[in-house]
């Protein structure tokens, strides 16, 4: 690599004796290096393209040549996956609940996160405590009585039920890192707001709720993904009625009826219909979405 | 901001405050209490039992086995994780051709960032159905792709030698891309110069980044293992829907188990959350212990 053809000269010293072999070895590396990378980029994407490629071929072609390509387009098998197995259905549903479920996520959060960063009261602490130690408890634990609480509520198998809990669940990373996001904002322009004569609610509604825009993206886009990617409590609360369900239920039951009816293409192509939306919606985002997800993480 | 602020903190307070002590707070106490009865399910009555569960999950060969593959999963995820994390991170930030310029960026970086982070906006269940057909014994990838250089392929999932890996394999794959796009980050707060000196002084890169790169990482560093840890303790969707704990138990995890003993063919309310206070507390000394070890003084640049 050009690395080799650097002037020793501009370097008189005894270090450059030493230097050289280093050199070679980042240049041996460099090679390497795009090799590794090139290998994991493979690894993830296979698997992805050979889904979405079997889509369009029929049994026969997935059976016999798993690697090959499709000798024509079939687009029916996305018929028989949209319509026949009701991935269609699926995905509407899971679209009207995270829409309802994030919106009022956002709007629980940020109201309370705007609470607690902004207003001092008797027992601030404790309450923002109750909240922020709902972080450290896996949904597991709350399982059992949570399936007989929404049951006796009367939400069982219906999406109000759902949106209230994944809501519910979201409210402690949601205040915790809005409340963090409220107090960056400056206290000046919220004082000559009120000055101005400005209510406390109007200024949280024209003043300082747009002033949170990046963080309250951030937020929304890392629980759009965990709830429209949630399993666990569908599984569990929304269980009758298959109507009703979710798109990962859906799948799942796409999945388990082809072990009995060999559909393979049907079941690649229920794959590919929930996969592609999220992809485009991600590289369109990229940037937003993996600010979002690794805030998430440094919580 | 004094007067008439009660009005606006009453209502923005107690709507959030009722739904989160209504769905969160009041499970995770009458788990608690449900965890020291023997509550058989919809009708039956609970009857205290105090901690007979405990004593029963004690002696519990599948909840132990369960355990021993969550213990395995907790060596080995986050190591290999953030080991491959950090790698891909450090060839991306630091790969790319030394010239007089100093350290930079691999070409195609930002290519390859956006493809390693995919696993990370699909849904579980998409990744554990997808795998399932990747490992599948006729027709999958990886069995056809060993045929055609013309070796012998195993079951994979079908067999419980190699199930257990197999599974392990799909958790590391879908955490990387995300591990290499969060260390990268922190990688990008780190003042080139450093790099560049380091390089000067003709260290390998392998000594860069163990006594370079990863003390500056330090807090991010940790801050992985503590996720990795409590999903390495968790894994139960990937498990439950690529082999359901089978074959003969070899994948099983405890979070299945607990499932199963809730959900399964016996509603085992009491006995199923035991393994859940269980669960809670082997997950909270996990955070907290990988955190205490992990501690180390704060690095800030100047």
């Amino acid at each position: 690599m050009t690395t080799l053809d650097q002037p020793t000269a501009t370097a008189p010293n005894p270090v450059t004796s030493g230097d050289r072999p280093v050199r070679r070895e980042l240049g041996v590396a460099n090679a390497l290096s795009h090799g590794f990378l090139l290998l994991w980029g493979l690894l993830t994407v296979l698997p992805l393209l050979w889904m979405f490629i079997s889509s369009f071929k029929t049994n026969g072609e997935i059976l016999a040549d798993p690697w090959g390509l499709p000798g024509a387009l079939h687009l029916d098998n996305w018929a028989r996956a949209w319509t026949g197995a009701h991935i269609g259905r699926y995905f509407l549903n899971s679209l009207v609940v995270v829409t309802g479920s994030v919106s009022l996520t956002m709007l629980m959060g940020a109201t309370a996160a705007y609470v607690f960063a902004r207003y001092e009261f008797r027992g601030r602490q404790v309450v923002y405590y109750l909240f922020v130690g709902g972080l450290m408890f896996p949904v597991f634990l709350a399982l059992v009585p949570l399936f007989f609480v929404v049951r006796n509520a009367g939400l069982f198998n219906t999406w109000l039920g759902l949106i209230l809990v994944y809501a519910a669940y979201s409210l402690p990373f949601t205040v915790f890192f809005l409340t963090a996001f409220f107090r960056t904002l400056p206290t000046s322009v919220a004082e000559a707001a009120l000055v101005d004569g400005c209510g406390h609610f109007r200024l949280f509604f024209r003043v300082m709720l747009p002033m949170a825009r990046p963080g309250m993206i951030s937020v929304a886009i890392f629980n759009f993904l965990s709830h429209w990617n949630q399993f666990l409590l569908p599984q569990v609360l929304l269980q009758g009625d298959a109507s009703k369900w979710m798109l990962a239920q859906g799948l799942f039951a796409l999945s388990v009826s082809q072990g009995y009816a060999g559909d393979y293409a049907r079941l690649f192509a229920g794959l590919s219909i929930a996969v592609l939306p999220v992809l485009a919606v991600y590289v369109a985002f990229q940037r937003q979405v993996q600010a979002g997800l690794t805030a998430g993480q440094l919580k | 901001m004094k007067h008439g602020k009660w009005p606006l903190i009453v209502t923005f307070l107690v709507p959030p405050v009722l739904l989160y002590v209504f769905f969160v707070v009041s499970p995770y106490f009458q788990a608690f209490q449900i965890s020291t009865t023997d509550w058989l399910g919809y009708s039956a009555d609970a009857n205290p039992v105090g901690l007979a569960n405990f004593k029963t999950l004690w002696h519990d060969d599948y909840v132990w086995n369960a355990l021993k593959n969550n213990a395995i999963l907790l060596g080995l995820v986050p190591v290999l994780t953030i080991v491959l994390g950090l790698f891909f991170a450090t060839m991306l930030a630091m790969g790319g051709r030394k010239g007089s310029a100093g350290v930079t960026g691999v070409r195609g970086g930002a290519l390859y960032r956006t493809v390693y982070f995919f696993p990370q906006v699909l849904s579980v269940v998409i990744i554990a159905l997808l795998w399932k057909e990747v490992y599948h014994p006729n027709k999958g990838l990886l069995t056809t792709a060993l045929h055609g250089l013309g070796l012998p392929a195993p079951t994979w999932l079908g067999d419980p030698a190699t199930a257990f890996w197999c599974v392990l394999a799909v958790m590391v794959w879908s955490n990387v891309g995300f591990y290499v796009v969060l260390f990268g980050a922190a990688m990008s707060a780190v003042p080139k110069e450093i790099y560049e000196a380091v390089l000067l002084d003709g260290a390998s890169r392998f000594t860069t980044l163990r006594r370079v790169t990863l003390p500056l990482l330090w807090d991010t560093v940790q801050v992985a293992w503590v996720y990795l840890a409590i999903f390495a303790l968790d894994g139960f969707i990937l498990v439950q829907l690529m082999t359901n704990g089978g074959p003969n138990f070899s994948t099983d995890v405890i979070g299945v188990r607990m499932y199963d003993t809730a959900f399964g063919s016996e509603t085992k309310f009491g006995y199923a959350s035991a393994i859940g206070v269980v669960m809670f507390f082997l997950t909270l000394s996990v955070a907290v212990l990988s955190l205490r070890i992990g501690r180390r003084e704060r690095i800030e640049y100047s």
